[in-house]
């Protein structure tokens, strides 16, 4: 096995195109574990934590852009303000030690059904930088997971960063698990309030082969909730909008919970979010 | 390959270092420091919890090279040779110490904690250790040291006691 730690991204892309066995590793949280447990053995770990342009963040116009190594810790404390439902997805990620060492770009390379970063960025309309020799290019992140641990992310291809707009209305994010730290989702969800443009996305995570969308359940709850009054919530919208998430996850059976909890879980998440999100709007 | 690395304010380098190694490994099996436990080698324990330029990480999850010429210290670093840490006479005051297993990772916990946030919340004080793992103590003997370690920290001229109370000698 080979070490290679590039200074700049430049020879980073270069390494990742010459060299297709390398394994990305920044914060080592999932990377690490499969070495441990001799899961794996890749011909080259290419170290991406010298690199700094990939720890920083910026606002270019209206959107973030949030380099891959940016640690969630960092994601909590410096971005917290303007991306409330990824911080508070962030803070359920393991324990200290693993928020201050695993970056955003690690869970999307992961791209576990799990990863808890993924719903947030689902229902903010998010985009994946990924960078290679060839070019740079996004892709919506409801159109990078393509499987189980699978995404588009080519194989001369690194995760450069995430672009998305700061909150423009409330957000929030709820989690299913055995207890508050160091626990894979059951099912989590992730709701974002657009009342400028009267819109809601949401973001299923572990009920479905990918994190993803409720479509429908956005589009009943944007047509349905009393824009122009800011009325209460009426509990019949809350409850057919919890219907319509559970309705778009495809959940299966496993060791850390059965398909109809998770779907019925998915449900009663929906309809909190969304009771919580319209109070913060509505003051 | 060669890893050097600034330990405990000391450079010090490892050599055969295997590629896929972890940080916990060299400085348990290659540096001589075995303070940092190996448990579960996944990150679920806490007990191999070392600062990373000053960060509390666990070393069981940095791979090896990510650590070269960078800043670690361990729990044997907290406290200068014969001395104890604030952090570590609480414990013993406490008697926050059972099989003992999981207690170094706690200190370098704690003793993160109370650098940033020097009088916690009992809520604070479970969120910062929830990555770290005892199952012998039940945590009360564990939150009644962290409790004391910062009271002692506040008072002026007490972080000089003893586990007994006692001035240090």
């Amino acid at each position: 096995m080979d070490f290679l730690t590039p200074p700049t991204w430049a020879d980073a892309l270069a390494i990742r195109a010459e060299r297709p066995d390398a394994v990305p590793i920044a914060g080592g949280t999932d990377v690490m574990v499969e070495l441990n447990f001799h899961r794996r053995r890749p011909g080259v770990l290419l170290d991406l934590t010298r690199i700094g342009d990939l720890t920083t963040w910026s606002l270019d116009g209206e959107l973030l852009r949030i380099g891959a190594g940016v640690s969630y810790t960092r994601i909590i404390e410096e971005l917290g303000d303007r991306l409330p439902g990824l911080a508070m997805a962030a803070r359920t990620v393991g324990s200290p030690q693993i928020r201050n060492r695993g970056t955003l770009g690690g869970n999307l390379g992961s791209a576990s059904p799990a990863g808890d970063g993924h719903p947030p960025l689902l229902a903010a309309d998010a985009h994946v930088e990924l960078a290679s020799v060839r070019g740079t290019r996004l892709v919506p992140v409801d159109g990078f997971f393509t499987g189980p641990k699978r995404s588009v992310l080519a194989p001369d291809e690194l995760i450069a960063a995430v672009w998305v707009r700061p909150a423009d209305g409330p957000e929030q994010f709820s989690k299913i698990g055995t207890r508050n730290a160091m626990v894979i989702a059951v099912s989590s969800f992730s709701l974002a309030l657009h009342p400028g443009r009267r819109a809601v996305g949401t973001g299923i995570g572990s009920a479905a082969p990918t994190p993803r969308r409720a479509t429908d359940a956005e589009l009943y709850a944007a047509g349905e909730l009393p824009w122009d009054t800011l009325a209460a919530l009426e509990p019949g919208v809350a409850r057919r909008f919890g219907e319509l998430v559970a309705e778009a996850a495809s959940p299966i059976d496993d060791v850390r919970g059965t398909a109809a909890y998770r779907r019925h879980a998915l449900a009663v998440l929906a309809r909190r979010t969304l009771t919580w999100a319209w109070r913060d709007l509505c003051g | 390959m060669r890893v050097t690395c600034t330990v405990n304010g000391t450079s010090r380098t490892a050599d055969d270092v295997w590629e896929g190694e972890s940080l916990l490994y060299v400085l348990r099996e290659r540096l001589g420091l075995p303070g940092s436990k190996n448990a579960c080698e996944q990150g679920e324990c806490g007990s191999c919890t070392v600062y990373l330029d000053g960060t509390a990480v666990c070393a069981c999850l940095v791979a090896a090279g990510q650590a070269a010429g960078r800043d670690v210290r361990t729990v044997e670093g907290l406290a200068p040779e014969g001395d104890l840490d604030p952090v570590q006479r609480a414990f013993l005051q406490a008697g926050a110490v059972q099989c003992g297993f999981c207690t170094p990772g706690l200190i370098v916990s704690v003793h993160d904690l109370l650098a940033r946030v020097p009088r916690p919340t009992d809520p604070q004080i479970r969120e910062a250790l929830a990555g770290n793992l005892c199952r012998c103590t039940g945590y009360e003997k564990i939150m009644d040291a962290v409790r004391l370690a910062a009271a002692t920290a506040s008072e002026p001229g007490a972080a000089a006691a003893g586990p007994d109370g006692a001035g240090s000698r």
